[in-house]
């Protein structure tokens, strides 16, 4: 029977069912790369990135680098109609 | 930016956001599928596939001043972003010769770090002036 689900501020996601996949044997480089990845730091350079977007009726193409000599604030959130 | 596509931005825009907000978004809503922004940034769940509500203070040389990171169901605080982004910009503005102690905000006094300053700092600056009246 399919289950209700409960609406929360993250969206409610799936993913495969039955027996787990044998984990793939990382090589010692993966597990580099892994670890490099983390936070941005303060005071450092912020990545430049593009990215689509809606903005006012239209839809654009937004690049980071283009706001050079703006603040700016850049906010994520979970997703839209996500209540908070 | 979160992880919806721009015809989803659009649709809450729309339907929604513009019912609170005179006009709608007045800034660009991103799209940013897979989340390949946000991990380079560090918010992005893996697991949940979300974009936790992480928000970056980018000064005009592309240098990320300050950031929050919070998870989904609580969120954000509008008036301390905009204090911070003013803080901010009156260090920029006095090329770093002011700081601005807890608490500040425009109207209040600033600090003046340099050698004279160095364990003086209670007798120009009292605790009762890190909060609001």
């Amino acid at each position: 029977m399919a289950e209700e689900i409960k609406a929360g501020c993250a969206r409610p996601t799936g993913g495969p069912v039955g027996e787990k996949p044998e984990a793939k044997k990382e090589t010692a480089q993966q597990q580099i790369i892994k670890e490099v990845k983390n936070m941005v730091t303060v005071g450092k350079k912020a990545p430049d990135f593009t990215a689509p977007a809606y903005s006012k009726g239209k839809f654009i193409n937004v690049q980071l680098s283009e706001y050079l000599g703006k603040w700016v604030v850049l906010c994520f959130y979970p997703g839209d109609f996500t209540f908070v | 930016m979160s992880v919806d596509s721009v015809f989803v931005h659009k649709m809450w825009n729309d339907h929604e956001i513009s019912k609170m907000v005179k006009g709608g978004v007045p800034f660009p809503m991103l799209s940013d599928g897979g989340g390949k922004v946000g991990s380079i940034f560090g918010i992005y769940l893996e697991d949940a596939g979300v974009e936790a509500r992480g928000r970056f203070i980018i000064d005009p040389d592309g240098v990320i001043q300050g950031f929050e990171v919070l998870t989904p169901p609580v969120g954000r605080n509008v008036m301390e972003s905009i204090r911070q982004i003013q803080a901010f910009q009156h260090v920029r503005k006095t090329k770093g010769a002011e700081a601005t102690p807890s608490g500040w905000k425009p109207g209040k006094p600033t600090l003046k770090p340099g050698p004279d300053l160095v364990g003086k700092v209670w007798e120009v600056w009292k605790t009762s002036m890190a909060f609001d009246d």
